[in-house]
């Protein structure tokens, strides 16, 4: 990866690529496969656009439709840097439609019933669609009601942040840190205890609200307190404990087994469930991050584990081929999809052509090759202008794209830049299906 | 990072720097590199004064490129951490260095033509 300013060298890099890439897509049009099958998919977010525009390109006669009643597509990566101030709100805002290859049918409609032995997804507005097959690409539901005393509204209020509920969330998440980052006081952060996108988010914003005390002059005013759902701080052991190392450098405290159950906004307290009871917490600033669940519509419907995760509804499938174990018809991507790791955009980029592989070597008659391994990856925030990419799969390996130049568990001004500036083309260039 | 494409760069580029920004230099860069060209086919030889002056300017160059690719990035030097963020930063500056030194050396070349001397 190069990031330089350098006009020639890039351009000399740009015409030997421009090569590779005509190359790349004359064969990819040669191997298109003629059917008439009718593929359904259900949400137009990074797995759902990926997906259509990646079965286009492979497809000759598919009727693909696809189900999304939001008008918006959110670049949620984006989130973060928003509720740091370094991006407005519109930086992850663009137009559903935007993305969406022309032969496709879009249905602007959320679906309220899945009937798998009729194969028939049937919408709010009373519409049905059937399907030879379907892709569930819906993501997953914030259970904001969960926590009892919080409600949108009193975001960027009382200093009560909530980054993860869209972009307009995050910039008024970003006013409540900026001023409490002024002020000084307690700020306590937390995670869900259900299975969560973006498991590193929650730490990032940490580091960075410390960081911004620290370049403000005011860390002596601020005390930072992270809850911690379990024992641990992060899913992936090596990554953990180098986590633990840099709380305690940065002088972070750490309580272990607090689950968030309610908060007070008046009195600016937080409760939280742990093994020996109700605990409270006061607090200056904190970001609310809720339960996690898949939508209603998965839940309600045959398709979820029923001895996993039961309260959260995520699809059984097979880990490695993303393919349902009961209903081979039927795939789960991203989000909503019931495997151990993985609800990031980068786990939707290395899941949508095996899906793809699976799915178009079916029509084909053919015989697929591509397995997942649960790859994803977090380029954890540490400070403006510092990260570690951290990338691992469902073996709790670290699986680094560059071993050698860029070392996961460090702190490297690169892997900043991957993610201020290299990640959002990237996830753009995968939304075409370009990558 | 799974592959990168021709297709991925531009976009990296563009969203670096901004559409507008990003295509304005890279027509200042074809524009300086081909008025670098003709001016070293008409001149038939490097001005070796020139080019020392063009060597004069180098550091500035350096130091633009460096300040210039920290503010789009919200970076500071402190934030180089490990050998890798040291070779991109001296990427950056040789790469500023080398065409600050083009651009120093075709206005010269554009505004004086040889002298008999040279």
């Amino acid at each position: 990866m190069t990031l330089t300013t350098d006009r020639r060298g890039f351009l000399a890099i740009a015409g030997g690529a421009a090569l590779a890439a005509a190359a790349g897509s004359n064969e990819a049009h040669a191997q298109q496969v003629r059917t008439q099958a009718r593929i359904v998919i259900l949400g137009a977010g990074a797995a759902g656009t990926a997906l259509a525009n990646q079965l286009v390109d492979r497809l000759d006669g598919a009727r693909i439709t696809l189900i999304d009643g939001r008008p918006l597509h959110w670049y949620q990566p984006g989130f973060t840097l928003i509720a740091a101030g370094l991006k407005p709100a519109s930086y992850s805002v663009s137009a559903t439609t935007d993305w969406l290859p022309r032969n496709i049918e879009l249905i602007a409609d959320h679906a309220a019933e899945i009937d798998v032995e009729a194969k028939r997804v049937s919408m709010r507005g009373g519409a049905s669609v059937e399907y030879d097959y379907l892709i569930v690409a819906t993501g997953l539901t914030l259970d904001w009601g969960a926590i009892e005393g919080f409600s949108l509204d009193l975001v960027g209020t009382n200093g009560i942040g909530a980054l993860y509920a869209g972009p307009d969330y995050a910039a008024k998440t970003w006013e409540a840190m900026n001023r409490f980052t002024d002020e000084g006081g307690q700020a306590v952060f937390l995670r869900p205890a259900t299975e969560m996108k973006c498991a590193g988010a929650p730490l990032k914003y940490t580091f960075l609200t410390d960081d911004f005390a620290r370049r403000k002059g005011n860390r002596g005013k601020v005390e930072i307190i992270y809850a911690a759902n379990n024992k641990t701080l992060f899913g992936v052991p090596i990554v953990n404990e180098k986590v633990r190392m840099l709380f305690e450098d940065r002088g972070f405290d750490v309580v272990h087994d607090h689950v968030l159950k309610a908060i007070d906004p008046g009195r600016k307290v937080l409760t939280f469930e742990t093994p020996e009871g109700m605990t409270d917490l006061p607090f200056d600033f904190t970001n609310v991050i809720p339960p996690q669940r898949a939508p209603e519509v998965i839940r309600n419907s045959p398709l979820p584990w029923a001895d996993r995760w039961t309260d959260q509804g995520w699809v059984e499938v097979d880990p490695q081929t993303l393919r349902h174990t009961r209903y081979p018809e039927i795939f789960a991507v991203g989000d909503v999809a019931g495997v151990p790791k993985g609800k990031t955009a980068a786990s939707v980029k290395w899941q949508v052509p095996v899906v793809v592989d699976h799915l178009v070597s079916e029509l084909a008659g053919t015989e697929a090759s591509l397995t997942y391994d649960g790859y994803t990856s977090c380029p954890l925030i540490t400070r403006v202008g510092r990260a570690m990419l951290i990338e691992f799969d469902y073996h709790n390996n670290l699986v680094p794209s560059f071993p050698g130049i860029i070392a996961p568990l460090e702190e490297l001004w690169i892997s900043w830049l991957m993610k201020e500036v290299a990640l959002k083309p990237t996830y753009n260039a995968m939304l075409r299906g370009k990558a | 990072m799974k592959e990168l494409t021709f297709e991925t760069m531009i976009a990296v580029f563009e969203d670096m720097f901004g559409a507008w920004l990003f295509w304005s230099l890279v027509a200042a860069t074809v524009v300086i590199t081909a008025l670098y060209l003709y001016v070293l086919i008409r001149d038939r030889k490097v001005g070796w004064k020139k080019f020392l002056i063009a060597q004069v300017f180098m550091p500035i160059g350096a130091i633009l490129a460096v300040v210039f690719v920290m503010i789009v990035t919200h970076s500071r030097m402190a934030d180089i951490g490990g050998p890798i963020d040291v070779i991109i930063f001296l990427g950056i500056a040789g790469l500023g260095a080398v065409g600050m030194a083009i651009l120093v050396y075709t206005v010269q070349s554009l505004l004086f033509r040889p002298t008999p001397d040279e």
